[in-house]
């Protein structure tokens, strides 16, 4: 047998709270119309726990009793905001041009819960804004955790989230989930930073780690809230399923010392077969959208039981799929990559010789990278070891800069060696 | 975000007669519904009962087989949650809930929450 063991009166009430807190921001932010006040308020709660709980107890159900605290804080607040206004009509100012509160209920909390994701997404903010007050109110991330993440200095993250609070607040962002046409590209808006929150932790634009877990993590979380709330939705779990794929492969994607693995060389029984799973099983609610397509390549590695096994052809046609949805130069430059494995290096070349004049691409490192590669395939050595050295020169990532420079010295190696060879 | 392994045991002997009161129904109903939208679980799942299992053991130099039910052991595996969490504490809190509900249909049920160990 075991030692019994007892959790204190504030270790429950910081558990209770990040595992409700953006319940609670959501549900009094639609009694106060701000999710700034809403956040003071909901700490006000967890203040007005830790004081009462070590008296009375934890309650039956804590998660509750911290929500009906903090709401009912909420309704005295918007009562004095309502007096205060009515006086100063009374000697005759002008109202506050606000929409008079609704009076609260205890309906459907999960709308609040969304409603809150897409105030906080709102396109009024900037990307950046958005990711950070998303990760702070949904994600429970503190600012120094957000900070870390994103290798930025605390007070400047802090600042970017006050400032989040009153662009919403000064543009009168109503609180709320939007219908009709606004909300698909609203919807857009809320997965463009889960992606973002995604990808950020899976392919560090910058610093030593390759991969920050934590984010993924984080990101992975919230795919899967939205897709519980909006299961009507087939992009929402078309991003499930593609971050549940990518995330299935992260203990792969890194070496014992901390260097990258390429598809190619990971060992596929280091992926998550839990994930690939969920991947599969949203990726079956999905529906054509960039973000299921994206998901179906991802399937289709992670069905293959070894690389050489990977239907390329599939791949590439789905890649011809997500170039008409989402037509970008990095969707066209992957689709070159999967017609190269499909049909050879030749045919590949010829479609990133097409990309080569194209501005967005010009100081994107994974042109250069994908173009030496299918140079070295072809036996022109020189001019993909060069190729090689120019794709370390663009990437920020220190990791993937080693393996490029690495790269570029073997073939250079090579191709001199077969040169004093001469052909055989 | 660590991952927990919560096995839930009860007394495969002694379970209820009857499915639970539409009321409990109900309460499971929204708690499994809770669970969902907060995106904490990955996968979950009752097993059939040990009359149905068969326990593999290696004794010397072969397989053992030993078909259940297994009488011997009061509590039995009867299902199990794979849940990530921030940490331990948020993993035992939805375990609490679990029970909280669970419990009153099944009084004996257990829980026992392991991290599942990550390389």
């Amino acid at each position: 047998m075991g030692t019994a063991s007892a959790v204190s009166t504030a270790e429950a009430v910081e558990t209770v709270f990040r595992i409700e807190s953006a319940r609670i921001i959501a549900g009094v932010a639609r009694i106060v119309r701000d999710v700034g006040i809403a956040e003071e308020i909901a700490q006000d709660a967890v203040v007005a726990a830790l004081e009462q709980w070590p008296e009375s107890g934890i309650p039956d159900k804590p998660g509750a009793w911290l929500t009906a605290t903090a709401k009912h804080r909420a309704v005295d607040l918007v009562r004095r905001r309502e007096t205060y206004s009515r006086k100063l009509a009374e000697v005759g100012r002008a109202l506050e041009d606000r929409p008079p509160a609704e009076p609260p209920d205890d309906d459907d909390i999960d709308d609040d819960l969304l409603r809150l994701i897409f105030t906080a997404c709102h396109p009024v903010l900037s990307a950046e804004a958005r990711v950070a007050l998303t990760l702070r109110l949904l994600g429970g991330l503190t600012t120094r955790e957000i900070a870390r993440a994103f290798l930025a200095a605390e007070p400047t993250v802090a600042q970017r989230i006050v400032r989040a609070k009153r662009t919403l607040a000064a543009a009168g962002v109503p609180f709320e989930v939007p219908g009709g046409a606004a909300r698909s590209e609203r919807l857009d808006s809320v997965l463009e930073v889960v992606y973002l929150v995604f990808n950020e932790g899976y392919s560090a634009t910058a610093g030593d780690d390759l991969v920050r877990p934590g984010l993924c993590e984080d990101a992975l979380r919230l795919a899967r809230v939205l897709a519980g709330l909006m299961p009507d939705e087939p992009e929402v779990h078309g991003l499930a399923a593609l971050l549940e794929l990518q995330a299935s492969r992260t203990a792969a994607r890194t070496g014992p010392d901390g260097a990258p693995v390429l598809l190619a060389g990971q060992n596929r029984a280091k992926w998550d077969r839990l994930l690939i799973h969920r991947g599969f099983a949203s990726l079956r609610r999905a529906g054509r959208g960039p973000y299921a397509l994206q998901a179906a390549i991802a399937a289709c590695h992670a069905g293959a039981g070894s690389y050489a096994d990977t239907d390329w052809t599939a791949i590439a046609s789905l890649y011809g799929l997500l170039l008409e949805v989402q037509p970008s130069p990095v969707v066209a430059l992957n689709r070159a990559v999967a017609v190269s494995r499909a049909r050879g290096p030749e045919a590949g070349l010829v479609l990133v010789e097409e990309l080569a004049g194209v501005p967005a691409l010009r100081d994107y490192h994974l042109l250069p990278s994908v173009r030496a590669d299918l140079l070295e395939a072809l036996g022109r050595t020189d001019e993909a070891a060069a190729e090689f050295a120019r794709a370390a020169s663009l990437t920020a990532n220190e990791r993937e800069r080693g393996l490029l420079l690495e790269r570029a010295a073997r073939t250079g190696a090579a191709g001199g060696r077969a040169a004093r060879e001469g052909p055989v | 975000m660590p991952r927990f392994l919560s096995i839930s045991r009860h007394d495969e002997r002694n379970r209820p007669a009857e499915p639970p009161a539409p009321e409990l129904q109900q309460r499971m109903a929204e708690l499994y519904e809770e669970i969902t939208k907060a995106g904490v679980v990955l996968d979950m799942a009752e097993l059939a009962p040990t009359s149905e299992a068969t326990r593999v053991a290696w004794v010397d130099g072969r397989a053992e087989y030993t078909d259940g039910p297994f009488t011997e052991s009061k509590e039995v595996v009867g299902g199990y949650t794979v849940i990530q969490a921030k940490d331990k504490a948020e993993a035992l809190e939805w375990t609490r809930r679990f029970l909280e509900v669970q419990g009153r249909y099944e009084p004996g049920t257990t829980v026992e929450v392991r991290e599942i160990a990550e390389d």
